[in-house]
Parts: structure tokens; C-alpha cells; sequence
């Protein structure tokens, strides 16, 4: 893994977008000049209200839509120059809804076809899909139907399937919608162990939450353009701009501007850091 | 004479045909008038069940073993018929879309009175009021399609305010809505509770929107209530909610390891408010302020 403060080369550069714009057919003008830069081996969330380019940016990225105008280079070739197909050997993204990906018989089926048609040889291919089978912790599934799983288990399976094509960079479209807690917490560990293998992990979307426990870079996307792109820390202690992009902090975010007389700072990500700091503020009562 | 009850549940249990797993099992739960409760759980808690027996789609069009009594404003759901139900419970799902249908806002907030032969003139006025409450005024001829995620879900629940029902039930309404989205949809929930005196039943997973605006939660889980209270009083052990595979208020986080540090504290905030008042008044609060 590349340290946040290591300095940018070419090489490093993963995704590259200069001057994006997108407009969908019957006029709508979805990002209005993106300029991106993601290293390898970053964990990436971008966040932003409904209707505020998330997904269309994700899909530029990897293809399922194209620049009307702009560049979009991966692992420094022109994204313009490639197939959806090649595309998707270096980004994989995981659609918000399972359901609009998932249609084979069996769970080790529906983890199989990528890969199958990507040209690899048959030990390649059981290789991967077992290593995305157990990255996905899908091992008690892999033999049933994956429209009869819970919805947690289908996205597990979805994004499974997309990891098994081992592409370096994962987007991962509001993969916790319809979870609930214990879901959350499992999906996540598993995004996160797949950041710490050296993948790149793009993650869209609108739980401010997820954003402070898990990304280290936040892009805040509001009417088509990026609008601060810091630190969860730095993201969070502009509350004013937050609310302009229909978001809003973690309460314990709230709570820290609040105290922040008291020595909390603005940048307080989670209850145990706000905890310490009033410890360390007020030092321990006997 | 006791007042009738917006919902009495007594030892309810529902099994959808074709599954041997009861998806209610045993639940008891009583709404009075007016009141605002949450209903929290992990999927497959049964709360969905619980909202699609309180509007009538069971046992009368999604089938199944019905066991135990659900009264509905003091009448047994199985004798009364859907069209009967709906102009007293409002159903709202988790997905607009679903429910959305219409080729124009107006004909989807009417849709609903027109079946049940409505005249024509009072059609007219419910649906602009409906329209007005829920801040969709002059949306009329827009597609309910090309609205934003947020106004869709609007116009579903002008849609069922328009049959004048006097409980609103909703099966995790701010699903897919971004954070504002969500704030301000429990809010207008809020005023509708406070200004019209709607009784509301949410369904969630998420306890955060749920500890400031609800009267009373109830946690569900396998099918039965396992407790029921105040907001205060459910939500204030987060190690317990999360084991329910709730979302606890992160608050009742804050206070809970304040407590395992501070030898005596007993903190039990919930919400933002609540926490910044107890924490600067209290010892760590006033020891930050000495040493500085």
C-alpha cells in the first residue's frame, strides 16, 4: 500500500479524469468538468446527495457510459481507446442493486462467468473465483441460487463477481442500502480486507457513517461537480458545505463541533476518538 | 370507556403459504391515537409483515396462516375488507417506485379516492391538499418519474394521505433518500403527528431518526415484540440494539464508553441536544474548563 503522503508519479495514477462532462440524452447535464486524480492502493469515498453525479461518474469510469466531453484515463491508457470488456479487467464496479446483475443458477456460477470470459485458463479461473468465493465469505452459498439468498448475502455475491475478474480498482455503488447493522458491519470488513490486499476501493455513497469508519479520502460531489476532496477529518469539519451537498455529519461529528470549547476538535471521526480527546481535555475523574 | 386503539395486536402469528417459517410469532403491540412509533429490527424481523397486516394486503390479497387478533381502530382486520382499511391506514413502502404508477402526479394522488367513488369536486380538494401538506404544491402534471428520489416518495405519501387515513404506515420510507432527504422526510412525519394528529408507524433498522421523533419504540425481533418504551429507554444500550442488528443512536455510543471510563458517570443521551447539555455539565466538562 502506497502512503497517503508518498509523492504522485504517472505510475502511481490508477484513474485519471481531466475536464469530464456528461450530459444524458434529452439534456441533462449529469457532471459539469470533473478533474480526479486516485492512486493505487487508495480508499476512496464519494459522497453526495441524490441526483449529484455519483454514479454517472462511476460509470465513466469504468465504461458503461462515455465522456461527452473530457478524458478519463486508466492505468494510463485512454479509457476511449478500450472495450467495456477491457475495461473491466482494471475497474470492476458493483451495481447499487444486486439484482441488476445477478441472473446465473448457482452462486459459484454467477462468481464464474466474468472470468470465464475473459480469456484466462481454467486453473486461472477456479483460482479466482474460489479467492472471491472466500473473500465474500460465500462458502456456505456457493451451490444455491442466488436469487433465493437475503438481500446482504446477494451483494455479497454481486460484488464477488466482480472482484473474480481481479481488477485493480473496485467501485462499489451504496453497497450497504437495505442492509441491516450486523450486514453493514460484514460487507464493510470485507471491502476494506480486499483496500489492505492493495486494491483500490472507490466507495459511492450517501452514509456519512460508513465514510468516517472506512474511507481515508472523501470526494463531496454536489450538482455534477467535485466540490472538496480532503480527508474524512478535513470533510467533515466544513458543515455549511456539507449541508449545500445534502449530506449531513455523523451526530458524533456534530457533537465534537459542539464541544469543540471543551478541546474537542472539529475533526473527531468516531465516538471512541471524541471520548479520548475529553479524557485527555479534562484528564481522568477520580 | 377505554379509548379505542389505533392498533391491538394480541399473539399474532403469519405464515406467507408455501413457508414453514413464521414470519410473525406471537407478537403483541398496541399504537394509541396520535402516537408516533417506530417499529425497529434486522431484515427479517417481521416489521414489513407487521405494516402489510395493518393496511389489510394480509390476509386479504398476499395469503398465508393467520393466527392470534389484529384490531385496526377497534375492528378485527379479517373482517374488514381492503377498500374498508385503506381509507383508515395509508401504507407507504420502501421504494416510491414500487408504488408509483400514474403517468401524472395529480392522477397518482387521485387514484386511490377515485376507486373508492369519491365525488369528483372533493377529489379535486383532496388531492391539493394533499399535495400542499406534503410540499408538492403545483407538481400536478409533472411524471411522478422525473421527480427526484425525494419528491417520489412525496407524492406515494400524498398518494395515501389522499383516502384521509387516520394511521400512516411506513416500511422504511427514507430507504434511498440522502441524509437532508431523510431529515426532512421525519420531520414532516413529525408535524403530521403534532398538526393533524396522525397516528404514525414506521418500520426501520436505523435507530438515529428514530430516537428524535418517535413517541414510543418497539423492537422486534423473530417475529415478536421483545420490548417497548420510550426512545430513552430502548435506545440507550448500544451493545444490545447492535446485537438486534439495529443501528444505535451513535450518542448512546458516546455515553456508554463515557461511562466505562468514568468510574460513577451514568450517562443515557440519545441525541445531539441531550449529549452536549450532559457533557458540559458534567465533570469532564467542568475539569476541560478549570485547566484552561
Amino acid at each position: 500500500m502506497i502512503p497517503a503522503s508518498s509523492p504522485s508519479t504517472a505510475s502511481d495514477k490508477i484513474v485519471s479524469v481531466r475536464d469530464l462532462k456528461f450530459t444524458y440524452e434529452g439534456g441533462i447535464q449529469a457532471l459539469k468538468g470533473i478533474n480526479l486524480d486516485i492512486r493505487r492502493g487508495e480508499y476512496v469515498a464519494v459522497v453526495g446527495g441524490n441526483g449529484s453525479g455519483k454514479t454517472t461518474l462511476a460509470k465513466n469510469i469504468n465504461g458503461l457510459l462515455r465522456p461527452t466531453s473530457g478524458t478519463v484515463m486508466v492505468n494510463g491508457r485512454s479509457a476511449s481507446d478500450l472495450t467495456v470488456a477491457q475495461l473491466a479487467r482494471v475497474v470492476g464496479y458493483a451495481f447499487q442493486n444486486p439484482d441488476h446483475q445477478l441472473f446465473c443458477s448457482s452462486v459459484v456460477d454467477e462468481v464464474r462467468f466474468g472470468p470465464q470470459n475473459m480469456g484466462f485458463t481454467q486453473e486461472d479461473i477456479s483460482t479466482k473465483v474460489e479467492r472471491a468465493i472466500e473473500a465474500m465469505d460465500l462458502k456456505g452459498q456457493r451451490d444455491q441460487p442466488p436469487l433465493s439468498l437475503t438481500l446482504g448475502e446477494r451483494r455479497r455475491v454481486s460484488i464477488a463477481s466482480v472482484i473474480a475478474m481481479t481488477p485493480e480498482v473496485f467501485i462499489v455503488d451504496e453497497p450497504t442500502t437495505g442492509l441491516d447493522a450486523r450486514e453493514t458491519d460484514d460487507l464493510m470488513a470485507s471491502i476494506d480486507r480486499l483496500n489492505q490486499e492493495g486494491r483500490t476501493v472507490i466507495l459511492i455513497t450517501h452514509d456519512m457513517n460508513l465514510v468516517a469508519k472506512h474511507a481515508r479520502r472523501v470526494l463531496v460531489m454536489s450538482e455534477g461537480r467535485i466540490v472538496l476532496d480532503s480527508d474524512p477529518g478535513g470533510a467533515f469539519s466544513d458543515l455549511e458545505l456539507l449541508l449545500q451537498s445534502k449530506l449531513v455529519p455523523p451526530p458524533v461529528v456534530q457533537l465534537a463541533h459542539r464541544l469543540s470549547g471543551l478541546g474537542v476538535s472539529r475533526e473527531t471521526l468516531s465516538p471512541g476518538e471524541l471520548v479520548s480527546r475529553l479524557m485527555l481535555g479534562g484528564g481522568e475523574a477520580k | 370507556m377505554i379509548q379505542m386503539r389505533a392498533l391491538a395486536a394480541q399473539n399474532v402469528r403469519f405464515k406467507y403459504s408455501g413457508s414453514e417459517h413464521w414470519a410473525l410469532d406471537g407478537l403483541s403491540l398496541d399504537v394509541e391515537k396520535g402516537e408516533f412509533v417506530s417499529v425497529l429490527g434486522c431484515n427479517g424481523a417481521g416489521k414489513s409483515t407487521l405494516c402489510l397486516l395493518l393496511n389489510g394486503l394480509i390476509p386479504h390479497a398476499i395469503h398465508g396462516e393467520l393466527q392470534g387478533n389484529v384490531e385496526v381502530f377497534g375492528t378485527d382486520v379479517t373482517k374488514k375488507t381492503v377498500a374498508e382499511l385503506s381509507t383508515q391506514v395509508g401504507i407507504v413502502f420502501q421504494e416510491p417506485e414500487s408504488q408509483l404508477f400514474c403517468m401524472s402526479v395529480e392522477e397518482e394522488v387521485a387514484f386511490g379516492p377515485e376507486n373508492l367513488a369519491v365525488p369528483r369536486e372533493e377529489i379535486r380538494e383532496r388531492v391539493e391538499w394533499a399535495l400542499d401538506l406534503v410540499g408538492m404544491s403545483g407538481y400536478n402534471d409533472r411524471s411522478p418519474f422525473s421527480l427526484s428520489g425525494g419528491q417520489k416518495q412525496r407524492v406515494a405519501i400524498a398518494a395515501a394521505l389522499s383516502m384521509r387515513p387516520e394511521m400512516l404506515v411506513l416500511d422504511e420510507p427514507a430507504y434511498a433518500l440522502d441524509p437532508v432527504g431523510r431529515t426532512e422526510l421525519y420531520q414532516f412525519l413529525r408535524e403530521l403527528k403534532v398538526r393533524h394528529g396522525m397516528t404514525v408507524l414506521l418500520a426501520e433498522r436505523d435507530a438515529e431518526e428514530a430516537a428524535l421523533f418517535s413517541d414510543k419504540i418497539v423492537l422486534m425481533k423473530d417475529g415478536r415484540q421483545v420490548a417497548a418504551g420510550t426512545p430513552r429507554e430502548m435506545l440507550h444500550d448500544p451493545d444490545k440494539l447492535r446485537a438486534m442488528g439495529i443501528v444505535p443512536p451513535q450518542m448512546s455510543e458516546v455515553a456508554s464508553l463515557l461511562n466505562a471510563r468514568l468510574p460513577g458517570a451514568n450517562f443515557s443521551f440519545i441525541t445531539v441536544d441531550e449529549a452536549e447539555r450532559a457533557i458540559s455539565q458534567s465533570v469532564v466538562g467542568r475539569k476541560v474548563r478549570r485547566s484552561r
